[in-house]
């Protein structure tokens, strides 16, 4: 256990669902612009969401486990880190889903 | 407010972004919910990583159960909590996953990336998907 800790557990989940991209043919990295633009709005409000809850003392970090690099408003580099791993982990699982299974999600072109 | 309102309430917005205002209805469909179960698995895990060895530590007042200790592991389940982590968690990360889900597919019916979609499957691993 050490400063990098809380990375090490977002590299855990970068890797752990890579292999979706070339096994199940995601194409959600492929996707880049597509993927960019889910993520800011997403990473625009939970880190609102954030910096709320580390000024009200809803939750703190443990500095032996964390960079120790704030990015704004006491909001540690590893938690911006974390609304960026989370949202790519969650698209890789809901396309591989459909990889694997063919269901329609809704963004189908309707004609 | 306390992280257990704003965690239902994040549910409610999430939801409401889902059912309302893009008209995505994931939360009536199948590939969500399928994907949603096989999210909160490894949530639960990672989570509990975070949460059991301490990297991040809950306030008492925040939170239906109680403060996270200094140096010892919370409960892992029980006291409020699922896996060491807050029950508050699961609403939180609930909307984060639904939340990033609805832009996803909103962005993809509106023409952005649609393609190329995604599947099939590569060869090797679709006898043990049972690919239809």
């Amino acid at each position: 256990m050490s400063q990098f800790a809380y990375l090490s557990v977002l590299a855990g989940c970068l890797l752990g669902t890579a292999w979706l991209e070339f096994f199940l043919r995601t194409r959600v990295y492929q996707r880049a612009i597509r993927l960019v633009l889910t993520i800011i709005p997403v990473l625009f409000v939970f880190s609102i969401w954030d910096a709320y809850a580390i000024a009200q003392g809803h939750w703190n970090f443990d500095s032996r486990y964390v960079t120790g690099i704030t990015v704004f408003a006491n909001i540690p580099l590893d938690e911006i880190l974390f609304f960026i791993v989370i949202p790519i982990c969650a698209i890789l699982s809901f396309e591989a889903v459909r990889s694997a299974r063919n269901w329609n999600a809704g963004d189908e072109i309707s004609k | 407010m306390t992280y257990t309102q704003l965690a239902l309430l994040g549910v409610l917005i999430a939801a409401t972004a889902d059912l309302f205002v893009f008209k995505t209805k994931l939360l009536t469909r199948r590939v969500f919910w399928v994907s949603y179960s096989i999210v909160i698995f490894f949530q639960l895990v990672t989570n509990g990583i975070l949460t059991g060895f301490g990297i991040v530590k809950y306030d008492g007042e925040a939170i239906i159960g109680s403060a996270s200790p200094k140096d010892t592991a919370p409960a892992i389940l029980g006291d409020g909590r699922i896996m060491f982590a807050p029950v508050e968690d699961l609403f939180f990360g609930f909307s984060l996953v639904l939340l990033t889900l609805v832009l996803w597919v909103w962005l993809g019916r509106i023409g952005i990336q649609r393609n190329p979609r995604s599947g099939p499957p590569r060869k090797s691993v679709q006898k043990i998907l049972r690919v239809e």
